[in-house]
């Protein structure tokens, strides 16, 4: 243990423990921007600017161990005058258009200089050539807004293992871009967004669509209907006030329903669905001899990322397209069919928590309908923005309910939204399937767990055994899928998602407004409210879904049926450019 | 370890399989990219796109970072360079005294576009910003050479003498047409 003071204050910190660390155990908040807990320790903005006594100059204490007796200030003249230097420098290359900035609300840039009393722009010097990167049908970068952070670049890297970004050039040259300067729509990247939950700044966003949404519902000879997934509910609630983790079904769907849309269903009934398909195909693989594992497909931006760095390995990947894709190809055939509309007249949008979902919508193969199944993709956050651009307080709405048939689901379908679910979603319906008990089992806690990472887990069911993984995170999905290229053939089943914690902690999740420090916390919550609403479910098993078993009666006819096959089912190929892993003997190359 | 980003030029031509050799050497060695880039610009002069995949995937490093690390240094180039890489300040002191006049000079005379280099391999043209010689503006750089107070009237001259200068020391062979002319007639 090290004692020192902080503030003159005596404090007693682990030996390792920077003195950033120390000052916000105790309550003292010094400002960061580069910084990233576990991920981003750089130095590079020096915002965290502290005194240590007998130090030559300031400290930055985000790199600063803490020594025995050491003496640290972390508020007077000279600290306050150079963290606002800091800001006014940064500022006087940025492209103030606050205005008009979909970060405006919780940009930490904005926030600091107000916190620091920056008044006026004093230095009027050179600026970075500004570019804006809007090419990808996910995600913008404005490199004007960009105050090279490198938050995004460490997250891309630590946390997904993608690297897709980085630092280039220097000087009023640099910025952060994939290889070779390309857009990133043309580079080895995932679209999952999670560079943009840690962006302190309007530079790297989610593609805003909302205006397209906006369009069709004022265009009067339109039939738009919207699907939400299942993560959406537990944190939307987030951006109108409401603790992390809230459960705002109702009135997510009231809102949307006052927004114009003329029906509101559920992606947790395509959820149920894609179970119905999957399960089925696991087993035609188990009789048929493979290949195995099976691999869940749901998550696009884990798909595009193992078209661009497990191109061999695609055949693991079940056909099953994604719940978002199942429901559009369902809207446009059975439900337009059901309700006697047109389906060109049928604009379908769907709220997700996802950017690579907008990329997985616009893909050449998803259009089995005979038109584009889903229209428009909008992320929880641009949801919030339209339900503010509407005048509604969403905490304060009355809660509604999804409208029939496609926004019946169940409480399988509901937790596809966190890491585990699917696989917990299918060994519900397993269960029931194979017998042996009158009694089968609803919770499998064992496939249940942490984020970002992978666990192993066997379930036996009837004399079946079932070795089932579970990976999250796309640094995680990279490890399993080492294992499984080089022959590792144990698993019969495995769930992979993009996202650290599933779809949860998504890319187009609203961002925490105290820092991105909080997004271990903020999914812990959403992960609780997920199980707390399929617990509170009366249905919870897919197959007991009684508009799936209306859907297939009516128009499916079985699972893996060829109608099933046309609509619900897809096909991957690999992508350019090659992804690249970075190898374990190579991670001690750093810049 | 195959690369499947490169096309036939690749494997036709013999610097990839001397590069490829010293990538297997240096391979175990934590930091070796920074000495395969410098044998790699050793050995194409610079550093095209191709090159720096193929590195990329033969030290497992994911082509972001290698180009993160490629753009950080002055001494690696992603364009070709001549002998006499010439560049042109178009900071704001240097501008304003004509620098764009001088550029389009020197494109017009070798009949290069800036970022391009000269069939006889002599000059590439680059344009930068300040370089902290206003007092000197305009101001162009050739082989780190500093040229300043220069006028697009001087150009012709200040590139025949280099030209001339490099045919005396056999870095090129004498051009069988006068060089003004070697721009024009493509
Ligand atoms: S990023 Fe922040 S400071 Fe920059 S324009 Fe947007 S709101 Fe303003
Ligand atoms: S979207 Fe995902 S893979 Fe692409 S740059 Fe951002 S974090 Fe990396
Ligand atoms: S894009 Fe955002 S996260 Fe990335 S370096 Fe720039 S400001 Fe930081
Ligand atoms: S937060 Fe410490 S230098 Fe950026
Ligand atoms: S502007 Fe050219 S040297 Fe300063």
């Amino acid at each position: 243990m090290i004692n020192l003071t902080i503030d003159r204050k005596q404090v007693q910190v682990e030996s390792g423990t920077t003195v950033l660390e120390a000052a916000r155990s105790m309550g003292v908040n010094i400002p960061t921007l580069c910084y990233l807990k576990n991920i981003n320790k750089i130095g590079a903005c020096r915002m965290c600017l502290v005194e240590v006594k007998g130090a030559r100059g300031l400290q930055t204490s985000c790199t600063t161990p803490c020594t025995e007796g050491m003496e640290v200030t972390t508020n007077n003249t000279a600290v306050r005058a150079a963290r606002k230097l800091v800001l006014e420098l940064l500022l006087s290359d940025h492209n103030m258009e606050c205005p008009t900035c979909v970060r405006a609300g919780n940009c930490e840039l904005l926030q600091l200089s107000q916190e620091h009393g920056v008044s006026g722009i004093r230095y009027e010097g050179e600026k970075h050539a500004a570019h804006c990167d809007c090419d990808s049908p996910s995600l913008s970068i404005d490199s004007s807004k960009c105050v090279l952070c490198q938050r995004c670049v460490a997250v891309c890297r630590e946390v997904q293992g993608v690297s897709a970004i980085s630092l280039v050039g220097r000087g009023f040259e640099s910025a952060v871009t994939p290889f070779w300067k390309t857009s990133i729509d043309a580079a080895a990247c995932a679209l999952c967004g999670q560079c943009t939950l840690v962006c302190p700044t309007g530079a790297l966003t989610e593609k805003d669509d909302t205006e397209k949404v906006w369009a069709a519902l004022m265009d009067p000879t339109k039939h738009v209907i919207v699907q939400t997934a299942p993560a959406t509910r537990v944190a939307i609630g987030e951006m109108f006030g409401m603790p992390h983790g809230a459960i705002a079904t109702g009135q997510m769907v009231a809102a949307i329903r006052s927004l114009g849309f003329d029906r509101v269903f559920d992606t947790n009934f395509s959820a149920d669905l894609t179970i119905m398909e999957e399960a089925s195909e696991l087993v035609s693989r188990l009789q048929n001899g493979g290949p195995l594992p099976l691999i869940t497909s749901c998550s696009p931006g884990w798909v595009k990322y193992a078209e661009h760095f497990f191109p061999d390995q695609l055949d693991h990947l079940s056909s099953c397209k994604s719940p978002q894709q199942m429901f559009g190809a369902i809207a446009k055939t059975y439900y337009a069919e059901k309700q006697g509309i047109d389906p060109k007249d049928i604009v379908s949008v769907s709220i997700m928590p996802c950017t690579a979902k907008k990329f997985e919508a616009a893909r050449d193969e998803m259009n089995a309908s005979g038109y584009q199944d889903v229209d428009y993709v909008l992320t929880t956050r641009e949801l919030g923005r339209m339900i503010k651009q509407a005048g509604l307080n969403l905490a304060k709405l009355r809660p509604e309910e999804y409208d029939v048939p496609l926004g019946i689901g169940t409480g399988a379908g509901q937790i596809f939204g966190t890491t585990g679910g699917v696989m917990e979603a299918a060994m519900r319906t397993a269960a029931a399937w194979l017998g042996g008990t009158d009694m089968p089992r609803l919770t499998f806690q064992e496939v249940r767990g942490e984020v970002a990472g992978i666990r192993e887990a066997t379930v036996v069911i009837n004399g079946n055994v079932f070795f089932l993984a579970i990976a999250n995170g796309l640094a995680a999905a990279g490890r399993i899928m080492e294992k499984i290229k080089a022959g590792d053939t144990r698993y019969h089943f495995v769930e992979i998602m993009g996202c650290p914690g599933g779809c949860i902690g998504g890319g187009g999740q609203p961002i925490p407004s105290e820092g991105p420090d909080a997004l271990e916390e903020v999914r812990l919550a959403r992960i609780k409210s997920m199980y707390a609403i399929d617990e509170a479910q009366t249905i919870r098993r897919s197959h007991e879904n009684p508009a799936i078993q209306e859907l297939y009666r009516e128009f499916l006819g079985a699972p893996l049926s060829h109608k099933s096959h046309e609509l619900l089912h897809t096909h991957y190929h690999g992508r350019g450019p090659a992804g690249v892993r970075k190898a374990a003997a190579a991670s001690g190359v750093k810049k | 370890m195959s690369c499947n980003c490169c096309k036939g030029m690749i494997t036709e031509d013999p610097r990839f399989a001397e590069l490829d050799a010293f990538i297997a050497s240096a391979k175990s060695t934590p930091g070796s990219l920074i000495s395969v880039l410098h044998k790699a610009q050793h050995l194409f002069g610079f550093l095209p796109e191709e090159v720096l995949q193929h590195i990329a995937a033969g030290l497992q490093i994911p082509p972001a970072e290698v180009y993160g690390v490629v753009t950080f240094y002055n001494y690696f180039s992603t364009e070709p360079v001549g002998r006499f890489p010439i560049s042109v300040c178009m900071g704001t002191a240097c501008y304003v005294q004509g620098a764009d006049r001088v550029l389009a000079k020197i494109e017009s005379e070798l009949g290069i576009k800036t970022g391009q280099v000269t069939d006889d391999g002599l000059f590439s043209l680059v344009s930068c910003r300040c370089v902290g010689a206003c007092g000197l503006a305009p101001v162009i750089t050739i082989g780190g050479e500093v040229h300043g107070k220069l006028t697009e009237h001087d150009v012709p001259k200040l590139l025949a003498e280099i030209r001339q200068q490099a045919i005396a020391d056999g870095l090129v062979e004498a051009p069988v047409q006068e060089p003004v002319a070697a721009g024009s007639d493509k």
